[in-house]
């Protein structure tokens, strides 16, 4: 945070409301409500509502003409929990969410440690690793549909350039998901690449000017100083990326429009094909729901593994 | 823009490890550079050299002519007019309303304070991917599908923006608004002129990332808007790919020119932005 107003007595203070007392108590919850309210009343529709609602619906027959819409009790849920191609979208979303993390975070780290170090060309290495997240995904998916074009894509002339033999990179069921991988890290490492660089920035040149003074190198400085002072960033970083990761949509729709098949379809696009391709807002609330529980499982256990951590340090 | 250098003081400034490092960074930075770079080369070859393999310079010669195809029949100006505009009032709703709250939960007493703002934060966790049927359905009922405020207005719930805002309103010193409100000004006066004013850095942090999200959001506008005049330029790109097929020097025309935009504000507001990320990006995507 850049405003260094982070008084002991601001500290204080802020652990308890911290309000005056010039006015009545009702007269402060009058004005308390009137602050609150068009956040709380968006909240409530756009949020709260839908939520409520969507289980319900899972419960239903709904569909998205108006027909059905007739209690189903628990068909949805059995349905879907013996449904191949849900487990199937369940096991493909957390393939990517698995191969995308590691080269998401471990990229990011790398690019942040290089540029870290004060080199010359400070904004174009900026621009460079975080500019492709500013794309909206169809303009990212346009290009890599293009790149990976068989026949006159850049990927296979880098290919034929080290001498092996090109592929069908978006057609091939056996590559098409490392391809959504690799287009994804393209457009989305820069916004770890920017959480890792302001940690680095977060780590008082004290500790380096100590390390040096007892004659560390720059290795040994990386591995005892840098490192462990990242960690928490890390955990965040990992967190927030398995998240984002388990709600791919955008690019893996659009980049295998047509070839799309029960291997490459990601759990989001199964909400969405059930719900507005097959009609059935009922089957396809439930899904949402499974797809829910798994985040908030993942969710659950990140903050559990955090705080272990925090209390073992 | 010059950032804080962790050079370690032993270091040499031509060192051997800095000359590595350079050339580490320069492969990457052009690894990264290049698929856009090759998009815009496509951009001004003609449609016969940008499907076939050729060079960066096709051999019909450098050309605007997928521009100006594009312009002329597309509706790139409506889509982008549409993008700005939606964002715009997305970015300012969301920023407004979350501001407040976050000073409620921040200044004011009032019965239910701690479980409402924990709800709240619980609330961060929900993907909006989970509640497109019911928010569809409610779209439905108020007769908002197909309409500007449809696509609006459920994007304008941010329960991150919220708790990072109220983060910051916690670290701001009482002792400014207490004066004043000794001199009677009322809370929104003070909001207004005392807090906000010291709010600024952290209000654009957040303004740019929702703006941001909200230029690229792609699901909700996929799934509200059926009329081409709505359309943002997400949407509105992947329906002339889907109805003319792949022509690759007009896709890559459009892909520049909606990318644009953005590359533009980006290298003005460089130093906001990455810092805005750093403050808001922990709130997730």
């Amino acid at each position: 945070m850049t405003a260094a107003v982070e008084t002991p007595l601001a500290r204080a203070a802020a652990s308890r409301p911290r309000t005056t007392t010039t006015a009545g108590p009702s007269r402060e919850r009058l004005v308390s409500w009137a602050f609150l309210a068009p956040f709380l009343i968006a909240f409530a529709l756009f949020l709260v509502w839908p939520l409520v609602h969507g289980l319900y619906l899972s419960f239903t027959n709904q569909s998205l003409t108006g027909a059905g819409g007739s209690w189903a009790g628990l068909d949805n849920y059995q349905e879907a929990l013996t449904d191949p191609t849900m487990w199937r979208a369940l096991r493909t979303t957390v393939w990517f969410t698995v191969v995308s993390t590691i080269p998401l975070v471990l990229l990011a780290l790398v690019m942040a440690l290089l540029v870290h170090r004060g080199l010359p060309g400070q904004w174009l290495w900026r621009l460079s690793f975080f500019m492709p997240f500013l794309l909206a995904s169809t303009v990212v998916s346009q290009i890599w549909v293009w790149i990976f074009n068989p026949d006159i894509g850049a990927a296979n002339s880098v290919l034929g350039a080290i001498g092996i033999e090109p592929l069908a990179w978006l057609q091939d069921p056996a590559v098409n998901l490392y391809a959504i991988v690799i287009a994804t890290v393209w457009w989305t490492v820069g916004f770890n690449f920017l959480l890792y660089l302001a940690a680095l920035q977060n780590i008082p040149d004290q500790h380096y000017e100590a390390a040096a003074l007892d004659g560390a190198g720059p290795w040994r400085q990386l591995w005892s100083i840098t490192l462990p002072q990242l960690n928490s960033a890390t955990v965040l970083i990992v967190m927030l990326q398995i998240l984002a990761s388990l709600k791919l949509f955008d690019q893996a729709y659009q980049m295998l429009i047509g070839v799309s098949t029960d291997t490459t379809r990601p759990i989001v696009q199964y909400i969405y094909e059930s719900g507005f391709v097959g009609y059935r807002f009922g089957y396809s609330a439930a899904i949402s729901y499974v797809f829910f529980a798994l985040i908030v499982i993942v969710g659950v256990f990140q903050m559990t593994a955090m705080n272990r951590r925090r209390n073992l340090s | 823009m010059r950032s804080r250098q962790a050079r370690s003081p032993g270091e040499k400034r031509f060192g051997i490890g800095r000359i590595v490092a350079f050339v580490a960074l320069a492969l990457m930075a052009v690894g990264w550079l290049l698929p856009f770079l090759w998009a815009v080369a496509t951009a001004f070859k003609t449609e016969t050299d940008a499907a076939s393999e050729s060079g960066w310079i096709g051999g019909d010669g450098l050309t605007t002519e997928a521009f100006s195809a594009m312009l002329e029949n597309g509706n790139v100006w409506i889509w982008a007019l549409n993008s700005l505009w939606t964002s715009l009032v997305i970015t300012v709703l969301t920023v407004t309303i979350s501001a407040l709250a976050a000073y409620a939960f921040s200044r004011l007493r009032f019965p239910g304070r701690r479980w409402l703002f924990a709800v709240i934060v619980a609330a961060i966790i929900i993907p909006p991917q989970v509640l497109i049927i019911p928010l569809f359905y409610e779209m439905l009922t108020f007769n908002l599908i197909d309409t500007p405020w449809g696509l609006i207005l459920p994007q304008i719930v941010a329960p991150a923006m919220v708790f990072i805002l109220k983060q910051f309103f916690d670290g701001v010193p009482i002792e400014l608004e207490d004066a004043a409100r000794v001199d009677g000004a009322s809370r929104l006066r003070v909001f207004w002129s005392i807090v906000l004013p010291l709010s600024r850095p952290v209000m654009a942090a957040v303004a740019i990332f929702v703006f941001i999200n909200a230029w690229n959001n792609f699901l909700w506008p996929f799934l509200v808007i059926n009329d081409t005049n709505l359309m943002t330029l997400p949407t509105g790109l992947q329906t002339v790919i889907d109805a003319h097929g792949i022509q690759y020097a007009q896709t890559m025309a459009q892909a520049v020119l909606a990318a644009l935009p953005l590359i533009v504000v980006f290298l003005f507001f460089q130093r906001q932005i990455v810092k805005g990320v750093a403050t808001t990006g922990f709130g997730g995507r």
